[in-house]
């Protein structure tokens, strides 16, 4: 079970699959003049517009870091190597697209701590000088002014390092959403909808899931299934579905009265029929306020979480385990801040412009949450 | 009144029962205790004997749901179900997996030093919350209501991780007001070392907060009773903070009762933060040393305040509001 949550393939379909839902989701609400409305509303706004621009950024880098290949192995020359079939050698450390853009930054490799733009090292070293005489100084960079966030212990770049961290945080917020969303919708509709024992077998499902405060649940869960991407995604979407679940089962109770809903049962259309393409598609701006605004709380979460030891675990690259990194380096004298700031930097770039976003869906989608 | 409060009681208890069972699975079915004793023996190389003997000492040589050895009462009694879980609901948790010590007299010791910082942080954040945010609804649709709601949003969007950090940092190391860490429980020194940890939690809710309360005031003042009192000539003051502060108290409370399990359960981050002994370190110490019998206790427990919270709103609801009778 564990072998299998954390192969790479898992994740990577689970992306896949993340993005061509999304892709689907908007060709299919560009057709919609109710859709195409609503994002008109949402748009007016210039805080909206921007912060979308800056989630669109997020998701570019995060899918650019998501696509992956081998870089063939070079000799000194600079020429491709073969092997004795004829094939191209690969290295066997994969390498994505965004890893390729980034070079200049990833192999900028100093020795060991230097501040953002330094020109000289962070701790002082014993140089030798031309003529053989050793004193102590702050060693030459070597490659000065280029580090915009400084370089950590053992002299990467921290830039690429958080640029990095961009794909976790994505991942964590939206792969979760993927899962939440789907339980939340079959779960809360088929219960609002045919209520009875159906009924209380969900409500009593989510009640005791909700009874747990969230991040206990989270701990044990992370205990029995060990640190990891995929199995952090899985437990938060196991925690958080049961919100969603029941502000959607209470809806659909409630549209199951209106008129319209009656009128289709006379027809004789078919439950299924009636819950999936009546009751559901006039939920949808509440799964997608709810979507947007939990989605911050996620990326949040997985700083906390990694940060106690029951994140993602030490092998993948995010914010939470840069934070808990830079504790040490917080406590040193001069302080080392500069990891910190930039983890603080790039959450904030991600979570701020999501809940600005969130708010204004929000605000045009649903009249009855308008906070104006 | 009691009728009611034994039966929601009655109506818990189900709910326990299932969390119960969902611990259970997790803990013994996921993880069974020959995993558990093989991460708590640690050795590469270790026998079948020695697994059998720790989970001997441990009591968890047992059959997990039926005795087929023993007889009735037995039957049920003498399983790894009955002994390690249901004893949950008699607040009988047992020794802990790592020291044997004790986790019922544990948690009784470590609480005070939990309330000790939630408690002033709840009562002041929610003092300071409630006002702020009457504050904004008498602005409302002003530049003060937009830019408090800026700064909500921004406040909001920070972890707590930085707050704690940065205010170590700010207070304690560069402004050497306040010790980064520890705790004392002799008198004067107290309140230095409880101080930041406070001022931290204040501060990390406050966004969130402020914009909750501005939506329930907000859906208060549109209504038709607020119009009846602006109508008799009372001052917007009074109208907000009499009139729409009482009517708000419902929803108010519902969000207020529900926060008593993390009360007691204390802060995961705070603690550790700031080093005080309290639940939530016991917890991050659980974690570290993957002490199962201290996990499973602890999310029963905030499982089991979670239920009684529920049912302290509803008494509540009668308090604040005379139209509510629990039959």
């Amino acid at each position: 079970m564990n072998i299998f949550l954390k192969s790479w393939y898992v994740q990577d379909i689970l992306v896949a699959v993340l993005v061509l839902l999304i892709a689907l989701i908007v060709l299919v609400m560009h057709k919609r003049e109710y859709w195409c409305a609503a994002f008109r509303r949402v748009f007016k706004r210039k805080l909206a517009q921007i912060s979308f621009g800056i989630l669109c950024i997020y998701c570019l880098i995060a899918l650019f870091d998501s696509v992956g290949f081998n870089q063939p192995l070079r000799d000194q020359q600079g020429n491709v190597q073969f092997n004795d079939t004829g094939k191209i050698m690969r290295d066997e450390i994969g390498m994505s697209l965004l890893d390729y853009v980034l070079t200049p930054l990833r192999e900028s490799k100093e020795k060991t701590y230097s501040a953002p733009f330094a020109t000289h090292q962070f701790t002082k070293e014993t140089i030798m000088d031309a003529d053989g005489n050793s004193y102590r100084d702050y060693p030459a960079l070597k490659y000065p002014r280029r580090h915009l966030f400084g370089t950590d212990k053992v002299g990467n770049d921290i830039m690429y390092v958080a640029v990095k961290g961009i794909r976790t945080g994505m991942i964590i917020g939206g792969v979760t959403t993927l899962l939440v969303v789907p339980f939340a919708i079959l779960f809360g509709v088929v219960g609002g909808y045919f209520g009875g024992w159906l009924d209380d077998i969900i409500q009593y499902i989510y009640t005791v899931l909700s009874s747990i405060p969230s991040v206990l649940l989270i701990v044990a869960f992370m205990i029995v299934f060990e640190p990891g991407l995929t199995q952090l995604c899985i437990i938060m979407g196991i925690t958080s579905w049961t919100g969603l679940c029941r502000v959607l089962r209470g809806e659909t109770m409630k549209l199951r009265e209106m008129e319209y809903i009656q009128a289709c049962e006379a027809m004789g259309i078919s439950k299924s029929r009636i819950m999936f393409s009546h009751i559901t598609p006039n939920l949808m701006h509440i799964v997608l306020i709810t979507a947007v605004l939990g989605f911050s709380g996620r990326v949040l979460s997985e700083a906390v979480l990694s940060y106690i030891g029951i994140g993602v675990g030490a092998d993948t690259i995010s914010w939470g385990s840069m934070i808990n990194d830079a504790r040490m380096e917080m406590a040193r004298n001069p302080v080392v801040w500069w990891k910190l700031f930039a983890a603080f930097v790039f959450m904030l770039g991600l979570v701020l412009p999501a809940n600005l976003f969130g708010d204004a869906l929000r605000d045009a989608l649903d009249p009855r949450l308008r906070t104006e | 009144m009691f009728g009611y409060i034994i039966r929601r009681g009655l109506y818990g208890f189900p709910i326990l029962l299932g969390v119960n069972l969902l611990l259970f699975l997790l803990f013994f079915y996921v993880n069974t205790p020959d995993d558990m004793a093989e991460t708590f023996l640690g050795e590469k190389h270790i026998t079948q004997e020695q697994i059998d003997n720790w989970k001997q000492e441990h009591g968890y040589a047992l059959p997990r749901f039926i005795n087929t050895a023993e007889s009735f009462p037995g039957m049920i009694t003498q399983t790894i179900f009955w002994q390690k879980s249901m004893s949950l609901f008699a607040f009988r948790f047992g020794k802990s997996d790592q020291d044997n010590s004790d986790i019922g007299t544990e948690v009784l010791r470590r609480m005070p030093y939990s309330l000790c910082i939630t408690v002033p942080v709840f009562i002041l954040s929610l003092m300071l919350n409630l006002f702020v945010a009457m504050i904004v609804a008498f602005y409302r649709a002003t530049y003060i209501d937009t830019w408090v709601l800026v700064l909500c949003v921004i406040m909001m969007s920070i972890s707590a991780l930085f707050y704690i950090i940065y205010g170590q940092m700010v207070f304690a190391i560069l402004l050497k007001l306040v010790p980064v860490s520890g705790f004392d429980s002799k008198a004067p020194y107290f309140f230095k070392f409880l101080m930041l940890p406070i001022l931290m939690g204040v501060i990390s809710s406050f966004g969130g907060g402020v914009r909750y309360y501005r939506t329930i005031f907000l859906e208060e003042i549109n209504k038709d009773y607020i119009r009846t009192a602006r109508a008799k000539g009372l001052g917007e003051g009074l109208v907000l903070f009499k009139h729409a502060l009482k009517n708000a108290m419902l929803p108010i409370l519902t969000n207020v009762v529900v926060m008593i399990p993390f009360l007691i359960m204390g802060g995961l981050l705070t603690e550790n933060f700031f080093g005080i002994p309290g639940l939530g370190s016991y917890m991050i110490e659980a974690i570290s040393r993957q002490d199962f019998a201290v996990l499973r206790s602890m999310v029963f427990l905030g499982a089991f305040l979670y239920v009684i919270s529920l049912i302290l709103v509803d008494i509540s609801y009668t308090m604040v509001d005379p139209r509510i009778r629990l039959g």
